[in-house]
């Protein structure tokens, strides 16, 4: 393992001492790496350890408050990405940097300097997505593409203009496994021409079984340099996170009473796209956490909106310690004691324009006593915030920063951490790890355990399988709305729930 | 009772300050920028381009001076939403309250004279009338062909992408609006110049709003701002024309009858974008959005 930077003659980019400070964070601070050519170099972090930023400085988006970059031995300074791209630097940005409405054609065009004329234009990048083996048709337009064949626009528009250094901004979280390693193939390729990459990430597997180098940042720092395929995801994940990863604690949980009743509760799909749950039934006892898995679309949505009471449901169809909720809104509900975090965290769970504090009261205003008499308690809100972001360890400035400003791994930590403090009887959670990095994941579920501990039932509904096998007791499959009979989780293996899944129903129950 | 080619050449004109209006306001949309301020702009050209007229005889002068004012106007509009992040719609509508009121304060002087009587064009058309029809298919290459409109059309699509690519979203979307100002004075100023011949109060009478509904209307594209264009100039002249013939029907229900066309056809519009899943609105996906780069 060397530390710091590696002074060898092949770099084709340096960075020498980079810093960058916004108010109130120090994005960036002493990083010092190098990228050679041929190489695929990963740089590896969680959320908000400054991996964006430094990538966006090479880009040219944002200018270093100080510190030094070379490129090909030039000296690297980007005034705007044009001046970056002319230099050689080409990027594939995390969220897709293209335009819906215009055409695939029309969109690599705007990525490059001097586009040679439609038709022309045409014919190139039909001649380099055949090289590359990236099927791809000039003439649709962006918004008919799914998530793979948009990613192969941003990488042919980089292609296009032969870079030195392509930078890949976590080009895996929106792609399937099938797609991923189509990417992979095309990006050894281009290694194996001379290109330098750039490789950021948070997914440690991938990462190993890919890249030649990883610099790993912490905190906006450099942290350590190494072969990722000489160590092991967990080492990885510790020079990440710093220290070792604690184990998931399921110690300490015993099964009470009967909390939570849903019985054959059918509903029409909401919308022409969604799920009709039907004839759903579940029980859920204290100190229990009740896995639920699923393929995406097949009515996990629908499900926790009928738990939460954004849909309402027939009467006796949903009971909370024998009372029916059946007919009760959100509010109703929470006051009950049954809560729930839906997925989708910026927008559904959280309001993007309003600060901490405002989201915190939108579910905790009755149960935390923040709202009395249909006034605000603005300071008793605040404190809840504080103590929310205290507890669940959420890097931010303060409770008054606004929800879209924080990474997804955060928000996810305020959201969850928002409800378990209310103490609820009933928690249920859509994907509360979806696209949230290592450190903060294990956090959130250790927390849910932690809640299942102290007496609450809590109703996970995942489409990671790891996740439910390490979390739950007893597991569910959902399949096009209907729910299987629950299975004991331990000793449940992988090919029994793939079956689950597939839509065997009403499979035996193991019984070992 | 009606001759239709009188008709049409009389819708010509009816519909031209609407056309250049509109077109104007289409690339400023296009650029994701909504300029309420439609109506003040128009009549700012109006009063500008008059009072040039007048003062030097010459009708084009008088265009060229409306141009510019309808420009100059839009300004203030252009440095509140791009660098101070105002909103759009309260701006662009101080923009046409702003307009109406310096219009009717600096026109005093200009009520009750005549303007320079203006050489007709090809085929007795006004070259104006002309201009405005050439516009067309020139904004339709410039957003569809050129590299400067795509630019443009990226900028108003995703602005955040347009950004990351390295384009100065808010340059273009200021050239926009000066654009949009540009012909949205030529519009009202034909009106002053070359149809009423002279200065009145309030003499756009809610043109620059029905410019606005055209843009819609078009789905954002020029050869639909023309056909919007035609439809409130036909319904216009037609209603006129039914007026003078001595129709039994109240002067009122016809004088509404541009108005109430382009709504029906508005709300027809959008029913239709709302019942069927593929036609779907063209409006671009950054419209009346603010753009701040963290650098």
């Amino acid at each position: 393992m060397t530390k710091g930077t590696n002074l060898t003659d092949a770099a084709v980019f340096r960075a020498q001492g980079i810093g960058k400070s916004y108010p109130g964070v120090r994005a960036n601070d002493d990083v010092s790496f190098s990228v050679e050519a041929g190489e695929i170099h990963a740089l590896l972090g969680e959320n908000g350890a400054g991996k964006s930023t430094l990538v966006k400085m090479i880009y040219g988006l944002v200018r270093p408050d100080d510190g030094e970059m070379t490129l090909n031995g030039q000296p690297h300074q980007p005034a705007d990405p044009r001046a970056a791209r002319a230099a050689g630097v080409a990027m594939v940005f995390q969220h897709f940097s293209l335009f819906d409405a215009l055409t695939v054609a029309e969109n690599i065009a705007l990525g490059m300097e001097n586009p040679p004329h439609r038709h022309a234009l045409s014919a190139r990048i039909a001649q380099v997505s055949q090289d590359f083996g990236l099927p791809l048709n000039p003439a649709r337009r962006v918004v008919t593409l799914s998530a793979g064949e948009r990613q192969r626009v941003e990488i042919i528009r980089c292609l296009l203009q032969n870079p030195r250094l392509l930078i890949m901004d976590e080009p895996t979280s929106v792609l399937t496994p099938q797609e991923a390693e189509l990417l992979f193939a095309t990006l050894r390729k281009l290694a194996d021409g001379g290109t330098a990459i750039l490789y950021i990430s948070h997914k440690l597997d991938e990462i190993r079984a890919h890249c030649d180098r990883a610099t790993i940042l912490r905190h906006g720092r450099v942290v350590d340099s190494c072969d990722p395929r000489a160590h092991s995801a967990r080492t990885l994940a510790a020079m990440m996170v710093g220290g070792e990863m604690r184990p998931i604690d399921r110690s300490g949980r015993r099964t009470g009473e009967v909390l939570l009743q849903v019985r054959a509760l059918s509903q029409p799909a909401p919308t022409a796209e969604g799920t009709a749950l039907k004839g759903v039934t579940l029980t859920l006892r204290a100190g229990e956490i009740l896995g639920i898995g699923g393929v995406a679309g097949n009515g996990q949505d629908e499900l926790l909106a009928a738990l939460s009471g954004e849909v309402r449901s027939a009467p006796g169809t949903v009971l909370l310690e024998g009372a029916d909720l059946s007919r009760l809104g959100p509010e109703g509900r929470r006051v009950a004691g049954l809560l729930a975090a839906p997925e989708d965290r910026l927008g559904h769970a959280a309001v993007p324009d309003f600060s901490l504090t405002d989201n915190t009261l939108l579910t905790a205003g009755a149960r935390k006593g923040l709202v009395r008499k249909g006034l605000i308690d603005r300071p008793a809100a605040r404190a809840y915030a504080a103590d929310v972001i205290r507890a669940f360890d959420v890097r931010t400035p303060g409770p008054g920063t606004t929800a879209k400003a924080l990474s997804g791994g955060n928000l996810q930590k305020f959201v969850i951490g928002r409800e378990v403090m209310q103490t609820p009887r009933v928690l249920a959670v859509n994907q509360p790890t979806w696209g949230v990095d290592a450190g903060a994941a294990a956090a959130v579920r250790q927390s849910l355990l932690d809640l299942a501990r102290s007496g609450a039932g809590v109703i996970v509904i995942s489409q990671d399988l790891d996740e439910l096998l390490e979390l739950s007791d007893r597991f569910c499959a959902l399949n096009e709305g209907r729910l299987s009979d629950p299975v004991t989780t331990e000793g449940l293996t992988l090919d029994r729930i793939g079956l689950m899944l597939g839509g065997a129903h009403g499979m035996e129950v193991a019984h070992p | 009772m009606i001759d239709p080619v009188a008709l049409f050449v009389l819708l010509l004109s009816a519909s031209t300050p609407i056309l250049f209006a509109a077109l104007g306001e289409l690339v400023v949309e296009r650029a994701g920028v909504l300029n309420l301020g439609v109506e003040g702009m128009m009549i700012t050209g109006a009063l500008a381009g008059f009072a040039a007229a007048y003062h030097t005889g010459n009708p084009f002068v008088g265009f060229a001076a409306a141009a510019l004012g309808g420009a100059l106007i839009a300004m203030p509009f252009a440095a509140l939403t791009q660098f101070l992040l105002s909103n759009q719609v309260a701006s662009g509508l101080a923009l046409t309250l702003f307009g109406l009121g310096l219009a009717a304060l600096f026109g005093k002087p200009m009520e009750g004279v005549k303007a320079p009587a203006m050489a007709a064009g090809p085929l007795g058309l006004n070259w104006i009338v002309w201009l405005g029809l050439l516009m067309v298919p020139a904004i339709w290459w410039f957003l569809n062909r050129s590299r400067t409109g795509l630019v443009l059309r990226g900028v108003g699509e995703n602005h955040d992408a347009a950004h990351a690519l390295g384009y100065d979203v808010r340059r273009v979307r200021i050239a926009a609006i000066a654009f949009g100002g540009a012909m949205a004075g030529i519009g009202g100023a034909f009106i002053s110049i070359a149809t009423v011949l002279q200065w009145t109060e309030g003499m756009t009478a809610g043109a620059g709003w029905i410019a606005l509904a055209i843009v819609v209307f078009s789905n954002w594209t020029a050869p639909g701002v023309l056909a919007g264009a035609w439809l409130f100039g036909g319904v216009t002249v037609l209603q006129l024309r039914l007026q003078a013939a001595g129709v039994r029907v109240p002067v009122q229900l016809l004088s509404m009858a541009p108005y109430l066309a382009t709504i029906i056809v508005l709300v027809a519009i959008s029913a239709r974008q709302k019942f069927s899943r593929r036609a779907g609105t063209a409006a671009p996906g950054s419209l009346g959005q603010d753009f701040h780069a963290l650098r």
